[in-house]
């Protein structure tokens, strides 16, 4: 335990003296994960709710409604955000894993996935915001 | 750049991909089919999933339309049925893969991981096949309005 001997930035540091903070990539390949084991988890039940249109209009209908709750709908848009965010990324993944000379441009590469998440996701907040807002005006 | 195990063989660092970015590619066998399948998948998702979002959620009152009329209608076309039916498959099998992925980072006791990878396997697979049944089977026709 010579504290001398320590030579890696992270140990003059020390292991636990500072908030740690990754490469800006990084945060997109956590919120990859992130927005891919919600989006997973949510297509399970997804699957199964929509495999009750099989049991007629009542059966259905009555599943359907549960859409009709505001906090549902914001979980919604967020699952629209989650699914547009992994899209994005994994467009720049593909195509920097597809053609590496674009390496070189990954930071604009970057920059213009969060350009075109956030430039979507202004219209698509307003559409589905007004319906809730809509929706909790009407209960 | 960090590995995870032995069990999967990467390419010699090319030393210009950003830190950051995650695992390697593989050079060969299962994790390179894999990897590959996960952009090809990727890049039809892209169109079909995010097409599936923009219709079924965004557009044209979202999902304060859909109901099962709604779903009689779409599921007279031939086009949204197997529109429907591709998004489900891919969209099991990249998932299903991605936490494969993720558990191979984060679990290390090797039963622990194939408990939960055969977890996930089976329950994909079941929902594929219950998915398949009824988008296959759906008939608009049988349910007069």
């Amino acid at each position: 335990m010579a504290t001398e001997d320590r030579t890696t930035e992270g140990d003059r540091k020390g292991r636990f003296g500072r908030l740690y903070k990754g490469h800006e990539g990084q945060y997109g390949w956590l919120l990859h994960r992130v927005t891919g084991v919600a989006i997973i988890l949510f297509l399970f039940a997804h699957v199964v709710d929509t495999a009750v249109v099989g049991w007629g209009p009542d059966a259905y209908n009555r599943v359907a409604s549960v859409y009709h709750n505001p906090f549902v709908r914001l979980l919604e848009l967020g699952l629209v955000a989650a699914v547009l965010f992994h899209s994005f990324n994994g467009v720049r993944i593909t195509l920097i894993d597809f053609f590496p000379g674009l390496t070189r441009h990954a930071r604009a590469l970057g920059v213009a996935t969060i350009l075109l998440f956030i430039g979507s996701m202004i219209p698509i907040t307003w559409i589905m915001g007004t319906a809730i807002i809509d929706l909790l005006l009407e209960s | 750049m960090a590995t995870t195990t032995d069990a999967h063989p990467v390419a010699p660092a090319p030393g210009a991909r950003p830190p950051g970015h995650g695992r390697d590619r593989p050079v060969r066998g299962f994790e390179l089919w894999t990897w590959l399948f996960m952009r090809l998948s990727g890049i039809a998702l892209l169109v079909l999933a995010v097409g599936h979002v923009l219709i079924m959620h965004v557009l044209d009152e979202g999902v304060d339309r859909v109901d099962f009329a709604f779903i009689q209608l779409r599921w007279a076309s031939l086009f949204w049925k197997s529109w429907d039916w591709l998004m489900l498959v891919l969209a099991l099998l990249h998932g299903v893969n991605g936490l494969r992925v993720i558990v191979l980072d984060y679990v290390r006791p090797a039963g622990v991981r194939l408990a939960i990878n055969s977890f996930f396997t089976v329950l994909g697979a079941a929902l594929m096949v219950l998915g398949t049944i009824v988008v296959v089977t759906f008939d608009p026709a049988d349910w007069p309005a």
